[in-house]
């Protein structure tokens, strides 16, 4: 059965265009096949990231048919294959050609981004003790393979371009991993607030939705962050109490 | 024609997997300047596909364990053909390795009382896998490498290395170029570190990502260094067979572990039907004490399916052979039987493999929790590699050194599921330690330019070839050769005609080329991969020949015993004078009365 494949065509400097390409598809196969098939029968130099092809690198995001997707995780039977299935670079980063987007940014942002600190071991032996109640609520966040899909799809970042101001979903659920981390003693509210930029999230989570590991990242990261900013910052009681203390 | 950009380095760290992260950190945490390259984004490396976890005797599980139990397991998996030394160096010091990953900020699973939880595993006597449910080869590098960035490491993301540049017979740098733009920039670096990976993509199924280009191998190879073992190519037993596209994803043997059983078409556990004698005492007699034994039972003894993975691999060859296989060419795992034997069994699949309950539902439209998957042999990992100083990881080339799976010795001719990541913060420690302590002693280094010169040339060559040879096409025929004739079963006639075809293919591959720009252009790419991979299946063909025997992971039809003349040496590849492959037998270090003493005992 043949289908055709859309695809963004670009080089830095110039504005893009779609190209279409028709190719042969068989039973399970996912995007980036029709991709690797593409590249190797009629375009050797279409650019596209990727690595593992098993969904577990979050290297091959792109937007499919519009929607952001990791191209090795997303099936054709998924998809209607009577139209052109079209695929485009992320469009919230810089592209640098055809599917390949600059995502440096987001390694930029991290490093702003206050390390573990660990508190004192817990026994004579320089470890710690942890229950595994505490560490499931970490390890969801821990899950994720920095798509950066959640950064693409945030309208903060994509529509509004707020990137000096505001770190994104996938760092908030980096720093919720380390303010609930059992065992990390440091404090990034302050950050948080005055520098991250989490004001600026009204919990839309289109994040939420894209996640290819199903991080349920604005429930249980971005809003109990937000509940901790405000408990420290904005609550009248506790702006009370610090008055006279 | 000048590289577009020139650094410089004390240390320079060529990949930044599990090795190549380890080994960053402790070289910049000694003071020296490091520089660190890798071929995709930085924590994408293969080390991320790793699942079942890291193999440390910390004895949480079972206070029965040692480092000497570890010690002697490994050296039972690897047919004592192992480096006895890396192999009782990573059982020693792996335990500290994990305790410091948790300093890192890493999350492990935890027992009851709170400690790391350890889980069985093939060929471990005892549970010792520290992991994090079946995704630990995650928590790994994202904890490496959220602790590298805030140590002034400077990551030169997307750039590959194309030659190793030598300054007096000393390692001196390397020439690279960005994929983004298709630059060259040379590094110079007192000491270079390899921590390149593996050779997967030599062969036509594999688990391994497109990094596994054996990158590392060739670029040492082609320097002068030493390469041993390299017929140990270790096929994990169980990879995906169904759909197609997404053949050799690997299954992790935490499917096994956690009570999964493997099955022929005729519903029969055949792994019963055939237990190694050396093996026998540790094994399990019937179906109940296997489950009792994943299950934590102390008393009990492991399943056949837990034996290692080169035996469980050629039983399942066996059975698909012999027609017993299931539809799509593999047989069946099943985990989804544990519902006799556990209430709420579905959760408990979940909860245990959560990533392949997802892999499988989103690949395959198969539920894990009801339905046996189906499951084949798949290209997973290379014993053999860059020879090196056990203690210090340095190869024949000063102040070259390699660490994590392009070097070899701590497996000898199999590796236990585990070994791999744990061997990766050892030995990636040691390496960066030792590389530092030789940056501080010696001078900078001069570039040879005559060098980058013609490494420049020969890179750019594929675009002026008229009428060349698709580079994609090559590969695929290079893989096919692999799989085809020097795969999991091996004889002479078949690896002699593989020597043909890759003579063929050195021809094809020296009139492969491409058109256009340099910006991120795959085809271009894969023209400049060829080269490794074909120096690397070359080495793993003309190593497998000269063993007559079979042993681990390197299993011949026209030799199937063990010999014991093999027993006693190592298959060593090297470049001759005259440019071509050289192979001779060295060797196996000899081992110390004591450690021997720890061996017998463990037998029983």
């Amino acid at each position: 059965m043949q289908a055709t494949f859309r695809i963004w065509r670009s080089k830095a400097g110039e504005a893009g265009r779609f190209a279409d390409y028709p190719t042969e598809v068989s039973e399970g196969m996912v995007v980036l096949d029709a991709v690797h098939q593409i590249q190797a029968d009629q375009a050797p130099d279409l650019a596209c990231r990727w690595n593992c092809k098993a969904g577990k690198c979050g290297s091959c995001s792109a937007e499919v048919n519009g929607r952001p997707k990791l191209m090795c995780m997303t099936r054709l039977n998924t998809l209607d294959l009577a139209q052109p299935v079209t695929i485009e670079p992320m469009r919230a980063f810089p592209n640098i050609r055809d599917l390949v987007t600059d995502v440096s940014w987001n390694f930029q942002v991290k490093t702003g981004i206050r390390k573990f600190r660990p508190r004192a071991a817990d026994a004579a032996d320089g470890t710690w003790r942890m229950s595994q109640r505490d560490a499931d609520r970490v390890q969801e966040f821990r899950k994720c393979i920095e798509c950066f899909l959640c950064q693409d799809v945030c309208h903060v970042l994509r529509d509004h371009d707020k990137h000096e101001a505001f770190i994104g979903p996938r760092f908030f659920a980096y720093t919720a991993a380390l303010e609930m981390h059992p065992l990390d003693a440091d404090d990034r509210l302050g950050d948080l607030k005055e520098h991250h930029g989490i004001g600026y999230c009204n919990i839309t989570k289109c994040c939420t939705k894209v996640c290819p590991e199903h991080i349920h990242i604005t429930d249980n990261a971005i809003i109990p962050l937000k509940e901790r900013v405000v408990d420290r910052f904005y609550d009248p009681v506790t702006r009370l109490l610090r008055m006279f203390r | 024609m000048v590289p577009t950009e020139s650094h410089a380095y004390d240390v320079l760290v060529v990949g930044a997997g599990g090795a190549g992260l380890r080994a960053a950190i402790e070289a910049a945490a000694s003071g020296v300047s490091v520089g660190l390259i890798c071929k995709s984004l930085l924590g994408k490396a293969h080390t991320v596909m790793a699942e079942g976890g890291m193999a440390a005797a910390m004895g949480h599980n079972d206070d029965r364990d040692s480092w000497k139990v570890h010690f002697a397991d490994t050296m039972r998996g690897g047919q004592y053909v192992n480096n006895w030394r890396m192999a009782e160096i990573h059982a020693r010091e792996a335990p500290d390795r994990v305790r410091e990953l948790e300093a890192y900020g890493a999350v492990f699973d935890r027992t009851p009382d709170g400690r790391i939880n350890q889980r069985n595993f093939g060929g471990h006597r005892y549970p010792r896998l520290a992991h994090v449910g079946d995704r630990t080869g995650l928590e790994l590098i994202r904890t490496l490498q959220d602790h590298t960035i805030h140590l002034g490491v400077t990551v030169h993301m997307e750039h590959t290395v194309i030659e190793l540049l030598l300054d007096d017979g000393r390692a001196a740098g390397v020439l690279a170029y960005d994929r983004e733009r298709g630059r060259f920039h040379t590094f110079a670096a007192k000491t270079v570190i390899l921590a390149t990976g593996g050779v997967g993509r030599a062969y036509k199924i594999t688990s391994n990502s497109w990094e596994g280009t054996g990158d590392g191998h060739g670029l040492a190879y082609r320097a002068g260094a030493e390469l041993i073992d390299m017929e140990f190519v270790q096929f994990h037993p169980t990879g995906m067979v169904w759909p197609p596209s997404v053949r050799g994803i690997l299954v992790t043997e935490g499917v096994r572990g956690e009570g999964g059983v493997l099955r022929n078409s005729d519903g029969r556990r055949f792994m019963f039907d055939d237990i190694p004698d050396n093996y026998k005492p540790q094994t399990a007699s019937d179906p109940e004490e296997g489950w009792r034994y994943t299950q934590g039972d102390k008393e009990a003894r492991r399943p056949p399916e837990l034996l290692t993975r080169d035996h469980v691999a050629r039983c399942i060859n066996r059975e698909v052979k012999a027609g017993r296989g299931s539809p799509h060419g593999g047989v069946f795992l099943d985990i989804a039987w544990i519902k006799e034997k556990l209430p709420d069994a579905a959760a408990h699949i979940r909860r245990k493999l959560p990533s392949m309950y997802h892999q499988f539902k989103e690949l395959a439209d198969l539920d894990i929790t009801t339905t046996p998957m189906e499951v084949g042999p798949t290209t997973h990992y290379i014993m053999g590699g860059i020879r090196v100083n056990a203690d210090s990881q340095e190869s024949s080339i000063p102040g070259l050194f390699a660490a994590g799976e392009c070097a070899a010795g701590i497996n000898g001719a199999n590796r236990l599921g585990g070994n791999s990541l744990s061997d990766l913060i050892v030995f990636g420690k040691r390496a960066g330690e030792y590389a530092a302590a030789q940056a501080r002693q010696v001078g900078a280094p001069r570039i040879d330019k005559a060098a980058v010169e013609r490494a420049m040339g020969e890179a750019l060559a594929p675009f002026e070839r008229t009428a060349p040879e698709n580079p994609y096409k090559v590969q695929q025929d290079l893989q096919e050769s692999m799989q085809a004739l020097v795969g999991i079963v091996r004889n002479a006639a078949e690896m002699e005609e593989a020597l043909g075809r890759l003579a063929a293919l050195r021809e094809r591959a020296a009139r492969a080329g491409v058109d256009g720009h340099r910006e991120y252009h795959t085809g271009w790419h894969t023209c400049l991969d060829l080269r490794n991979l074909l120096d690397v299946s070359e080495a793993i063909t003309r190593s497998a020949l000269e063993r007559r025997e079979s042993r681990g992971g390197h299993f011949r039809e026209d030799h199937p015993d063990k010999e014991a003349e093999f027993g006693a040496c190592n298959i060593l590849t090297r470049r001759g004078p005259d440019g071509g492959m050289v192979v001779s037998r060295v060797d196996v270090p000899a081992m110390p009365p004591e450690l021997a003493q720890v061996i017998e005992e463990q037998k029983s």
